[in-house]
């Protein structure tokens, strides 16, 4: 599987709430962040969770987040970071999503 | 919608980060974990049993020690892959409390 983003892009996790195993957590959903970096391409932990092999393996990224962005009510300074490891299915590109 | 364990960002209280002692039971129970999900068995994967964690529900997630949620939950993926039944399973659990009563009389 060849990688849909590489490292700087915009991107917005998916918003969606689907029942079952999911490495993508609440908090980060629907929020924009960038591609810090290319970690690696793994079998899909959220098929494994169920005993399937979750091949073909997904390539995971790291994700840079504003602090502000994800928490309304965030105190710390303005240029607070935080980074998610978060996997390729989760990820569209800013453009498209339309807010 | 939210899942139970998904709790980032909610108030949870205080962090206690105090090490604290394992029991022996607790040290067997990472050992059954690291056993069954080795490359020799591979009976279980560590994606199951966090699945397995996760679906034991709110009120047990909460009232369960961190290890009681480990082996609850590597019970309940045994049991759905046939590698013991739940009558094996209780079986055994009555004999294993009936020799714990015995020795104490």
């Amino acid at each position: 599987m060849s990688a849909r983003f590489i490292v700087g892009d915009r991107v917005r996790v998916r918003q969606a709430y689907p029942p079952g195993h999911v490495r993508t957590p609440y908090y980060v959903r629907g929020k924009e962040g960038v591609v810090s970096r290319m970690i690696a391409e793994h079998p899909n932990p959220e098929e494994r969770a169920y005993g399937r092999d979750g091949l073909p393996p997904v390539p995971v990224y790291r994700v840079l987040f504003r602090q502000n962005d994800l928490w309304q009510d965030y105190q710390g300074p303005e240029g607070d970071t935080t980074e998610l490891d978060i996997q390729e299915h989760w990820l569209g590109p800013l453009e498209e999503d339309g807010g | 919608m939210r899942r139970h364990h998904d709790m980032g960002g909610l108030d949870a209280g205080p962090v206690d980060p105090a090490e604290h002692d394992y029991t022996p039971w607790e040290k067997r129970v990472d050992a059954i974990v690291r056993l069954l999900a080795g490359k020799e068995r591979r009976l279980i994967t560590l994606d199951e049993h966090r699945r397995a964690m996760e679906d034991l529900g709110p009120g047990a997630y909460d009232e369960l020690s961190y290890y009681e949620r480990w082996i609850s939950a590597i019970t309940n993926i045994l049991i759905e892959k046939g590698v013991i039944s739940v009558e094996e399973l209780g079986g055994k659990m009555e004999a294993v409390k009936a020799r714990w009563q015995e020795a104490r009389e």
